[in-house]
């Protein structure tokens, strides 16, 4: 039965969160100011909060399911705040990679780490098949060379997943993945990337100089090379599937969190922002705006939790993952961007947070794959071309 | 519990009202609009696929399906990936009788609802919208005046459907400043003058002017009787409604303009192979999805007995926006060829606009 409700005990999970929001978003100026500092594992205040992991574990079968309740949660946690989290979770992009693509022995090894991942280089971010990092064979070691950026969680990390190539001719038949742990001799972090936005989050620049690693490291094992085509390739690409609508999610809690601020102050300067149903003509240009602003963020909300959906009813996802993405990236620079034109000179006083928001959802209608790249999977997809038909 | 699926049984509704859009809606468009005449063989075909009568209970002689918005919208949606004018002739008077069904006294029902479980199709139809500028549903211009155990209605009605051949409408009028009523009038009320109108787009639907020059009616026929009725709820529904139109108007330009830009060369590969062309087709499937899921919300908010004015107006607001947008789109994939009449394009581009002003031509 098609439904938009949430349940009491999905409810209550997404309070739970909205509650820890509020308290890390104090903490969100300070370490957006203060770059350099890595905010805590785990807030002061966390004695206080249960962590939600008891609440999720009443839901039951009746209640939203996994994957499309994940999209909510992730959504209250960026609105409280983008890089502060009452308790930081474990894991990385590089768990999802292992996940989709390790042989169960290297998840047995290496489940247990936060792994990030290392895709983009100075010189290709959106076509990874460019990747010019080399992996080559030295006995029973692989030496990997080359440079790495834009690596999210990149410091904190305590292992990478880097795509690197055999073969340079090879295109992407030739990219690999494989597992570097930090230690490794020739891999150096060589520094916190300076940014726009989500300042507090950690975001690594690295550098492989004759960096050896063990050969059991690359990711799939031996029988991950003689395979023609780009099999590996798409595998790791896969991985996307889960993470867009994830992304887009992250940018619409953020974009939210500009809403309610927005309509927060417009109440408090009188204007009649919660009168639904009026004809548009009787409306306020500033409200009618407003509403306009809330419509496109449920918009791009409800393409993200129909991608989630269909993946929680092991549906395929792939073209709604980039709808999701494309929607949801465009969705939240347009609102933050509406936002403070219609507050004008108070929106953007460093005073407020909504300058910040601003700020922190401009990423994700790039990593993950641009909203343009987004467009490009779902033209193929509708129009039945390969890349040799739409480039 | 958070889900975007349809009942087995909606799937199949969908399924039989999908066919029927394309073998039978679709082809009998271009000649609707071209003369403004509704192909009666095509009304009476639909009316037997019984979208009024399924949710009618069978007190009153229909098959008492429970009353559900979502499949309502399911349903327009699919008629109007067909045509949209035809879909909201074969639909409008099931508005009428859903209006008196969901809000209409126990006395109103009886007289009333029987009409449309009958074998042939009957046509009522809402009066709601008015020739003004800057028209609001929520501040009308027809008034209500009671006089002794009547009401008097003055005022003007435009875009009436069905004007031509309903038996009765249900005239939406002010009966204080901030009260509104609906009043069932028949077609031969002593004042009431009913004109042809001549439109934009949706021109296989015959719409009508009607003048009220002080009709009384008697106060049996205020929708609700006594208690009166939650208009609010009629317009949230209405506004669904038409979102649910545009989405299946948008899917039926983008399902046009797809297979054309993968058949027209230009400069040496098909212009779908263009990026300048593909992302606005990429765009229209972004969109007609962000539409959908709108819509639904606001029909499963419906259903539930929920206020579904926030949804609904964003259903309807994002709707109107996207839909003109996509068939503007549309023409422009097709250049010269949208511009001409052998396409559909141009009667969807005009169509999309016109329906996107029309409050109170379908409900849910």
């Amino acid at each position: 039965m098609i439904d938009f409700t949430l349940t009491e005990n999905d409810q209550k999970v997404l309070n739970a969160v909205r509650e820890e929001g509020l308290v890390a978003r104090k903490y969100a100026r300070h370490f957006d100011e203060n770059e350099h500092e890595f905010p805590p594992d785990e807030l002061e205040e966390a004695k206080d909060f249960p962590p939600t992991l008891g609440l999720m574990l009443q839901r039951g079968p009746n209640d939203t399911p996994l994957g499309t309740m994940s999209m909510l949660l992730s959504a209250g946690q960026t609105w409280g705040d983008y890089s502060v989290r009452m308790r930081r979770g474990k894991g990385g992009l590089g768990n999802a990679a292992l996940q989709a693509a390790g042989t169960p022995e290297q998840k047995q090894k290496w489940g247990h780490l936060t792994l990030a991942m290392a895709i983009t280089e100075p010189g290709c971010g959106s076509d990874p098949s460019q990747v010019q990092t080399t992996a080559v064979l030295d006995g029973d070691e692989w030496v990997l060379n080359g440079e790495k950026i834009f690596v999210t969680t990149g410091c904190r990390a305590e292992g990478v997943i880097v795509w690197a190539t055999l073969d340079k001719s090879a295109g992407r038949a030739g990219i690999k993945s494989f597992l570097v742990e930090k230690g490794a001799p020739g891999f150096v972090v060589a520094h916190k990337e300076k940014k726009l936005g989500i300042r507090a989050d950690d975001t690594a620049a690295y550098v492989f100089q004759n960096c050896r690693i063990p050969r059991g490291n690359l990711l799939g094992g031996d029988e991950s090379i003689p395979k023609q085509g780009a099999g590996g390739f798409r595998g790791v690409m896969a991985t996307f599937n889960m993470t867009r609508p994830a992304v887009a999610a992250l940018g619409l809690g953020m974009a939210e969190a500009a809403l309610d601020f927005t309509r927060e102050q417009l109440r408090e300067a009188g204007f009649e922002v919660d009168a639904y149903g009026a004809g548009l003509h009787s409306q306020s240009a500033v409200v009618a705006k407003f509403q306009r602003l809330e419509a496109l963020h449920e918009a791009a909300l409800l393409t993200v939790l129909r991608a989630s959906w269909l993946g929680d009813q092991r549906k395929p996802n792939n073209l709604e993952a980039s709808i999701a993405k494309a929607k949801g990236g465009a969705a939240v620079r347009e609102i933050t961007q509406g936002c403070i034109e219609i507050l004008g000179p108070l929106a953007v006083s460093r005073e407020h947070l909504l300058e910040k928001w601003f700020r922190d959802v401009r990423i994700t209608d790039i990593y993950e794959g641009t909203g343009q790249i987004q467009h490009l999977i779902i033209a193929r997809q509708i129009l039945g071309y390969g890349r040799a038909e739409l480039r | 519990m958070i889900s975007f699926g349809p009942t087995e049984e909606q799937d199949l509704v969908v399924e039989a009202v999908r066919s029927f859009a394309t073998e039978v809606l679709r082809p009998a468009a271009r000649a609707a609009d071209e003369t403004e005449t509704l192909p009666e063989d095509v009304l009476q075909q639909a009316w037997e696929l019984g979208f009024a009568a399924t949710q009618i209970p069978d007190a009153y002689g229909g098959a008492g399906e429970a009353r559900s918005p979502v499949t309502s919208a399911l349903v327009l949606e699919s008629l109007a990936y067909g045509d949209a004018a035809l879909a909201l002739a074969v639909t409008h008077p099931a508005a009428f009788a859903f209006a008196v069904l969901d809000q209409g006294s126990e006395d109103q029902k009886r007289r009333y609802l029987p009409l449309f479980t009958a074998e042939r199709y009957h046509a009522a139809a809402l009066a709601l919208t008015e020739p003004t500028p800057a028209f609001d549903a929520r501040a009308l211009r027809t008034k209500a005046e009671p006089k002794g155990d009547a009401f008097v209605l003055s005022g003007t009605k435009s875009c009436v459907p069905l004007a031509d051949r309903a038996s009765h409408f249900l005239v939406f009028a002010q009966s204080g400043a901030d009260a509104q009523d609906a009043f069932i009038v028949p077609r031969d009320a002593a004042g009431l003058v009913i004109e042809r109108e001549k439109n934009l787009g949706l021109r296989g639907l015959p719409t009508g002017r009607l003048t009220l020059e002080r009709v009384e009616v008697s106060a049996a026929e205020r929708l609700g009787g006594e208690r009166g009725a939650d208009l609010r709820r009629l317009l949230d529904s209405s506004r669904a409604a038409s979102a649910s139109l545009l989405v299946g108007l948008s899917c039926a330009v983008m399902d046009y303009a797809i297979p054309y830009a993968k058949e027209r060369r230009a400069f040496g590969e098909f212009i779908a192979q263009k990026q300048a062309i593909a992302f606005i087709l990429s765009d229209m499937r972004v969109e007609t999805d962000a539409m959908r899921w709108l819509t639904w919300k606001a029909a499963s908010q419906l259903e539930q007995g929920l206020v579904a004015t926030r949804a609904a107006q964003f259903a309807h607001a994002y709707a109107a926006e996207h839909a003109m947008k996509i068939a503007d789109d549309g023409l422009q994939v097709l250049g010269g060829h949208g511009f001409i009449r052998e396409h559909p394009v141009e009667l969807w581009y005009r169509g999309a606009r016109t329906l996107s002003v029309l409050e109170g031509a379908a409900t849910l």
